[in-house]
């Protein structure tokens, strides 16, 4: 495999990975959103607390840690962008 | 003060900016307490603010074609960050999301989740791909990539079709706040609202549009989180909102069973003359509805809108002005994060502005006072008269009832604060941001089309000979005429703000959304595969459209997808057809086949030429 190929490879992993994260995030808890409303966070209930700032607290996050390992995997093939690109 | 140019002095540049507008909101606060009448107030808040983005458009102005489509690839990654937001965040958002919030508790919710999450799959999907490629527009890069002028515009379609149901809700909206700040009838102040909107983008193009919509994002951040914080502490909510309002919630909870939410039947509402357009509360605020028709609802919008987000040209182009691949992801991280700010306190505010009007222990309540008292308050009689709010009494006892207390969902960001008892001047600064979420967004819709229309359309069909004095002129021409033609249908006032809102979303994932994943992620989709994906998914999601909208055809939703749905049908078709139409012909030849691949290496050249 060449080094493209493998850089793609692992690109390829890390996108699935993250929308794995996003999914969970965006859809997964809210298939139970009835269930865990009972539950409480900070005060709130849960389902209304993830709806209403949880879930878009996370995104924020994912998107951070996506750009920056996906910086990480360009330069470990050597495909990272030179500052005075 | 200023060495260097002016790329690296933006922070303090920017830093001065907000100073000096903090600055003029003390003004104002000390003019109000010397008599300043709030019509003055409003004027100057809504005049000042316009007159400064209008200044950097002028100051923005450029004759270099990279300059006017892509800001020269020289905006820093945290302040393309702001701008996305303040061409993200509309006249819906800041206006009517909180009002949204306020009636339609966790369903409405949706949207919150919706509008943030898609851009995950913008950073993961398709922002530093679309930037590596160097394309001047969205259909730039679907024509570039699957080849021909066909399939450059069928997508050129869609991008019209989805922005310009989005830009006449927005100069709608800024023609509702410029007519209610300077006092002027709602058909005047629509076209003081595009004067305003082709001011900051006409001269510079996208160089310009990005400069104001950092300062626009600025005002409207300061004007949404300044009531949020202070009515906050006043009512005793606590310090930090976001944390704080646990309380609040379960005492909203309470009052609820004890007042009882009553749904009205329209025919009531109509034997009491309720406006069209105002609501009571018949939701709850932090309840979840049970059963699988509930969940699937709030799923199927939540999932149109994020993958809207992700197809919306407007969106998409403003990554094309960073320096490089990596500072276009970062810079999506950076919009969700000053999106967040925004959106995670809409909630807050609906929170605060229910507590404030229902709990009879505190001064502001009026739920269950009698209507006499109530029709009495200052702020009661100055909104029913603009028929923002009624008051209907149903049983006849002379006691305001939950569900006799009818507002417009725009009230809860609008008048929330002279509820509360804050100063006009927070009134006035409202107003500007309203303002500002509306203008930017307009501008970058317009800019959109225009450039859609300019750089693929003319010069890449029609002209491609042209040099580039005479393609800067069609651009700008296209701008005034687009900008004239939203307005003219906006002062029309055929659509309500979210309903036009949702569709544009529900467009752009119909027609754009599998073309341009597919285009970066799938080797073999063709140009057949693309132009059929595209014309059959749109068409599909309109026919839906018709055929489902109560005002069309008012057909029952089937499994649930309404109108602001329709994106669910649409897409599927589009991949469905896209696959199977691209497995049929021959595969894309070698020369796009090593594109694509180029595509996915974030160093090196862009595709296509710095100028094209």
């Amino acid at each position: 495999m060449s080094n493209r190929e493998r850089h793609w490879e692992k690109t390829k992993g890390h996108m699935l990975m993250t929308l794995a994260l996003w999914f969970f995030f965006s859809i997964v808890i809210f298939l139970f959103g009835a269930e865990i409303n009972s539950m409480s966070f900070l005060g709130y209930p849960l389902a209304y607390y993830m709806t209403a700032q949880g879930s878009l607290l996370a995104f924020v996050v994912i998107i951070f840690w996506f750009a920056n390992k996906q910086e990480k995997i360009d330069e470990e093939f050597g495909f990272g962008e030179k500052e005075d690109d | 003060m200023f060495k260097g140019g002016f790329i690296q002095n933006l922070p303090k540049i920017y830093g001065l900016y907000t100073g000096g507008f903090i600055v003029f909101i003390i003004l104002m606060a000390i003019a109000e307490q010397a008599g300043m009448t709030a019509r003055t107030i409003g004027i100057c808040f809504v005049a000042f603010t316009v007159a400064i983005y209008a200044v950097i458009g002028w100051l923005s102005r450029t004759v270099q074609v990279d300059a006017y489509y892509v800001a020269g690839r020289q905006v820093p990654t945290v302040f393309n960050g702001m701008a996305t937001a303040a061409d993200w965040m509309s006249g819906a958002s800041f206006v009517a999301l909180a009002g949204g919030v306020y009636f339609g508790g966790y369903g409405y919710m949706a949207f919150l989740v919706g509008w943030t999450g898609g851009y995950v799959l913008v950073s993961t999907l398709l922002a530093p791909y679309l930037r590596k490629f160097g394309c001047y527009t969205v259909p730039d890069f679907i024509g570039t990539r699957y080849g021909g002028n066909a399939v450059r515009f069928c997508a050129v379609l869609v991008l019209v079709l989805a922005s310009f149901t989005y830009v006449t809700a927005q100069i709608n909206a800024t023609g509702t706040i410029a007519a209610r700040a300077l006092g002027v009838p709602f058909e005047a102040g629509v076209w003081v609202g595009l004067v305003s909107i082709l001011l900051c983008s006409m001269l510079g193009g996208m160089r310009a549009v990005t400069w104001t919509q950092v300062a626009q994002y600025l005002v409207l951040i300061i004007a949404y989180l300044i009531p949020v914080f202070w009515i906050s502490s006043r009512i005793g909510g606590g310090m930090f909102p976001h944390l704080m309002l646990g309380d609040e919630v379960a005492r909203i909870t309470e009052l609820e069973s004890q007042f009882g939410l009553v749904k009205n039947s329209a025919a009531d509402m109509k034997a009491a003359g309720v406006p069209g357009g105002l609501k009571s509360i018949s939701v709850t605020h932090a309840g979840v509805a049970a059963g699988g028709m509930a969940v699937w609802k709030y799923i199927s919008l939540a999932i149109c809108m994020m993958v809207g987000t992700a197809s919306l040209p407007h969106i998409l182009m403003r990554y094309f002005t960073t320096p490089s691949v990596k500072s276009a992801r970062k810079s999506v991280a950076w919009s969700l994060f000053f999106i967040f700010l925004l959106y995670s306190s809409a909630p807050m505010l609906a929170t605060l502005s229910k507590i404030s009007l229902m709990d009879p222990n505190l001064p502001t309540g009026i739920i269950g006072k009698s209507i006499s008292d109530v029709m009495a308050l200052d702020w009661v009689q100055a909104w029913s008269a603009q028929k923002q709010v009624f008051i209907a009494d149903f049983n006849g006892d002379g006691i305001l009832q939950l569900n006799e207390w009818f507002m417009r969902t725009g009230v809860v960001v609008l008048a929330t604060p002279e509820v509360a008892g804050l100063p006009y001047v927070i009134s006035g600064l409202v107003a500007a941001g309203g303002m500002a979420a509306a203008m930017s967004t307009a501008d970058g819709l317009v800019l959109a089309i225009a450039n859609a229309l300019s750089h693929d359309v003319y010069f890449k069909m029609v002209d491609p000979k042209a040099d580039v004095r005479k393609r800067l002129i069609v651009a700008r021409v296209l701008l005034i005429v687009i900008g004239a033609a939203g307005a003219y249908i906006a002062s029309m006032r055929i659509t309500s703000i979210l309903g036009a809102v949702a569709w544009a979303f529900d467009f752009a994932m119909s027609g754009l959304f599998f073309p341009l994943v597919l285009g970066v992620w799938w080797k073999r989709a063709t140009k057949e595969g693309a132009i059929a994906g595209i014309l059959s998914g749109l068409a599909a999601g309109t026919m839906y459209l018709i055929w489902v909208y109560p005002k069309f055809m008012g057909n029952d939703p089937w499994l649930g997808i309404d109108h602001l749905r329709f994106g669910m049908i649409g897409a599927p078709v589009c991949l469905v057809v896209m696959v199977v139409v691209s497995l049929m012909t021959k595969a894309p030849d070698a020369a796009t086949q090593r594109m694509v691949e180029e595509v996915r290496i974030p160093s090196g050249k862009t595709i296509l030429g710095k100028q094209h």
